[in-house]
């Protein structure tokens, strides 16, 4: 039997937006947070280096060079009004999470510390700007901890390991989800005025990546079957500093702390890509360096990675060269006990899995999948928008990963993530109580989760001819070599054959575990239909995209085409057809330019 | 090189007691355990459950035992064991659900006893932060690392004993806000820690510090609480 449940606002999703969103909702509304998940162990809770917000607590800094930075990081592509109100918000979002109780790392004065990162930079000077506010190298942690613990105490509603395979529509507006509980393997039909996807990203259909095994799209891919568009899909942002083979991720903070990237002749290489600001340059930027480095056989040994250097001699020798000072004027040196407080994890990481202590050695580096910029088209406060004309889908609601504002347009800077998850789960939150107290509920049709039992059951009883791993290996090499940083009309023709192959292959596919409790077999296999999905969606759209933006490199089109293609894709999935249309991109003060760093 | 798993099973639907499977599998010594339990779920047998993931230490879902002590599979590797034979076991102390998974509720409620949040209802400043130095920000910086994993609590033996014990992770959270100068409830969480279930039960075993994933030095964490109560007012005791 199909348990049935009632809420005003469901939350799917318990990371940082989730947290976020529900924090504000069931302070007015009834409020559930369905996570297949328990919430601490959420994606959020593994980013490092800080969240960006212009405090000015070390330096001159301003929201509107925090906007503009975010503008040009985006190429363009970002939508400005909302950039504007994110880098606004930011400031006292930051305020509002050290009031909750977050532990910043802090100035000799006490207030909240601040350290440079990718892309943001003082307006007036373009030198790196001190923006990113941090608790040592794991603010995603403190902040999915902080808000966890202000959930507890107000006594959130959660559904632990309930994992959402369903959204309801009728009437054209939200009636509800259905989610598996993975302890019994039973249906759960949740009733809901409002629905706030806030799922994270889609890094797994990458061979390397940076992700969580549970970063496998779910939110994209519910709404993507019921008809709900997926926008900017071909902006997925690859990370230059992964570690080597395991693709873990080494914040951008070890270069903001002066570490630099290094080639097989001892080059600081980055000078020859970004004469200005150097390592510090926006991360497809970076990336797209790596990756020519090694193309041109000057990886380390000729293999397919460069070093990260921050042992101190190698900063301080490069910060004498680049006449970088401290606050006070003073010259920047450090020492190995200055670095160790500062990344701890960091070394921790490089010891447990490279044996490499990165004060002594420097760290074997290669670009990484890290960040979703697309996703569920919303505007600013969180709800989805359903086409290009800007028609909202009444109780739908996204916030975070998934989401797609855009705020980060064609490449998300550093810091930024958590800056939106933070103002728009708040958002989203706050607009979907105040909707679900004028709104009634929407009736459940009678075979409200028919869709999902039928799907549940062909993976049970399917034909059998198929493993899910392999496909799942062959997707992740697939998109590795020809969805990746750099992109051809015949590689992504390729990868589209390809992937609609695989697709038909996964429906073969006949899950050996057939018990009910933690069928994990089942929900993986789940998941990589998901991913299958939006990696279609994702070579489909990057081969429409005759230009190169972000993080969207067409060999074959090497050129930004301003007059063609700033507009935001939408992507719709029906069967195995993805069919594409466009919208325009909102201007507001900073008119598109030639992008350098 | 060939490196033998052995891994215990318990299938609740079945009915079966507990047993062992054991796997061989082809490992690098850089391999982490997890990557070996994705193979054997992958390649060998998908009925396999277990936790996982972000697959480098932070997230916390799969601390369990891997010869004999506790650690998570995603933060230890081949080579580290030292021998090519792993015998992955669940968490102890808490009730197996299947396999490698455990009911992590009884955990989480020992959390939420000592109220694991910022308490301070006095107006904070208007569009600024409340002021720390870093010195008092240091008093309580390592118990702020704390993933809720549970590997320090499952190493316990005073909590094997006895569940109601709220072991070594519930005071750990409680020490990172009673140390935290913002916060304003270090009183009624002392009082929570107090009690029979509470800190002195703990019997110094060090087992949870050598358990913990994160380096935290939970003894000594647990100590600087014992500390705490012993200087309370002696008109805020019982």
């Amino acid at each position: 039997m199909t348990q049935k449940h009632s809420f005003d606002v469901i939350v799917v999703g318990g990371g940082g937006a989730g947290l976020m969103a529900a924090l504000f909702a069931s302070q007015t509304a009834k409020t559930a947070v369905l996570s297949k998940l328990h919430p601490v162990r959420s994606h959020t809770g593994a980013a490092q280096g800080g969240i960006g917000a212009a405090l000015g607590n070390l330096e001159e800094d301003h929201w509107e060079w925090h906007a503009y930075d975010t503008v040009k990081g985006s190429d363009y592509l970002g939508d400005q009004d909302a950039i504007e109100f994110m880098c606004q918000e930011a400031i006292r979002a930051v305020y509002d999470l050290e009031h909750f109780g977050l532990p910043f790392s802090r100035t000799p004065d006490g207030r909240i510390a601040q350290r440079p990162f990718g892309g943001h930079t003082n307006n007036a000077t373009g030198k790196p700007v001190r923006r990113s506010c941090y608790a040592a190298d794991r603010t995603g942690h403190m902040i999915l901890q902080t808000l966890y613990q202000q959930c507890v105490r107000r006594e959130t509603i959660f559904f632990d390991e309930f994992y959402v395979l369903d959204l309801l529509l009728e009437n054209g507006a939200v009636a509800g989800v259905v989610a598996l509980e993975l302890a019994t393997g039973e249906l759960h039909l949740f009733q809901a005025k409002a629905v706030i996807f806030a799922t994270g990203g889609h890094g797994r259909m990458w061979e390397i990546t940076s992700n969580a095994y549970a970063y496998t799209g779910d939110g994209v891919a519910v709404t993507l079957r019921r008809g709900i568009p997926a926008e900017d899909m071909e902006f997925f942002q690859f990370h230059p500093t992964g570690i080597y083979k395991l693709g873990i991720l080494i914040t951008e903070a070890v270069r903001g702390e002066g570490g630099v990237l290094i080639n097989d002749k001892g080059e600081r290489f980055m000078e020859h890509y970004a004469p200005h600001i150097k390592d510090l340059a926006s991360r497809d930027v970076v990336s797209r360096a790596l990756h020519l480095e090694m193309q041109a056989g000057r990886g380390i040994g000729g293999q397919r990675y460069v070093y990260l250097d921050v042992r101190p001699e190698t900063v301080n020798h490069y910060a004498a060269l680049d006449g970088r000072t401290r606050p006070d004027g003073s010259p920047y040196r450090v020492t190995a006990e200055e670095i160790q407080a500062k990344i701890p994890d960091i070394i921790d990481f490089c010891r447990t899995y490279l044996g490499v202590d990165p004060v002594k050695e420097p760290m074997p580096v290669q670009p990484t999948a890290h960040y979703a910029m697309g996703g569920i088209p919303t505007d600013i406060n969180g709800r989805v928008v359903g086409d290009e004309r800007g028609t909202v889908v009444p109780g739908l609601y996204a916030a975070g990963e998934c989401a797609c504002v855009s705020v980060h347009g064609a490449n998300r800077l550093g810091t930024n993530s958590l800056v939106d998850l933070i103002v728009f789960g708040k958002a989203a939150g706050q607009d979907a109580a105040r909707y679900a107290a004028g709104a009634g509920f929407q009736p459940l049709p009678a075979d409200a989760e028919d869709f999902a039992r039928q799907q549940l059951e062909h993976l049970r009883h399917g034909a059998g001819t198929e493993r899910p791993a392999e496909i799942r290996r062959e997707m992740q090499r697939l998109m590795f070599e020809q969805v990746g940083v750099f992109r051809t009309q015949e590689g992504l023709e390729q990868a589209v054959r390809q992937l609609q192959d695989l697709r038909a292959r996964c429906r073969q596919v006949r899950v050996s575990d057939q018990g009910r409790a933690y069928n994990y077999e089942l929900v993986n296999t789940w998941e990589l239909g998901n991913l299958l999905d939006l990696a279609l969606v994702t070579a489909e759209s990057a081969l429409a995209r005759r230009e190169s933006r972000g993080a969207h490199a067409r060999e074959d089109f090497p050129r930004r085409d301003d007059e063609n293609w700033l507009r935001h894709t939408l992507a719709r999935l029906e069967g195995d057809r993805v069919t594409l249309s466009y919208k325009p991109v909102t201007i507001t003060r900073y008119q598109p330019r030639e992008r350098t760093y | 090189m060939l490196t033998t798993l052995k891994i215990y099973r318990y299938d609740p639907e079945n009915g079966g007691a507990p047993h062992y499977d054991t796997f061989t599998l082809e490992a690098q010594p850089t391999d982490r355990v997890l990557d070996l339990l994705e193979r054997v779920r992958d390649d060998h047998d998908g009925t396999l459950a277990f936790r996982r993931s972000c697959a480098h230490g932070v997230c916390g879902s799969d601390a369990m035992r891997i010869n004999g002590r506790n650690y998570l599979a995603c933060k230890v590797l081949v080579k580290d064991l030292g021998t090519t034979e792993i015998t992955i076991e669940p968490l102890l102390g808490l009730p197996v659900k299947k396999d490698l998974v455990v009911d992590m509720g009884p955990f989480f409620d020992h959390y939420r006893e000592v109220m694991p949040y910022l308490v301070n209802d006095e107006e904070p400043p208007e569009g600024k932060e409340r002021l720390q130095t870093p010195a008092e920000r240091e008093l309580f910086d390592d118990t702020t690392k704390c993933i809720l994993c549970a590997a320090c609590t499952t190493s316990c033996p005073v909590f094997w004993a006895n569940g109601n014990y709220q072991g070594p992770a519930a005071i750990v959270n409680a020490h990172r806000f009673i140390f935290d100068s913002r916060d304003r409830a270090a009183e009624p969480r002392l009082a929570v820690l107090a009690r029979q279930t509470g800190v002195w039960s703990c019997r110094t075993a060090f087992n949870c510090t050598e358990a913990c994933p994160r380096d935290i030095k939970v003894t000594q964490a647990i100590a600087e609480v014992k500390r705490a109560l012993v200087r309370r007012k002696p008109s805020a005791r019982r």
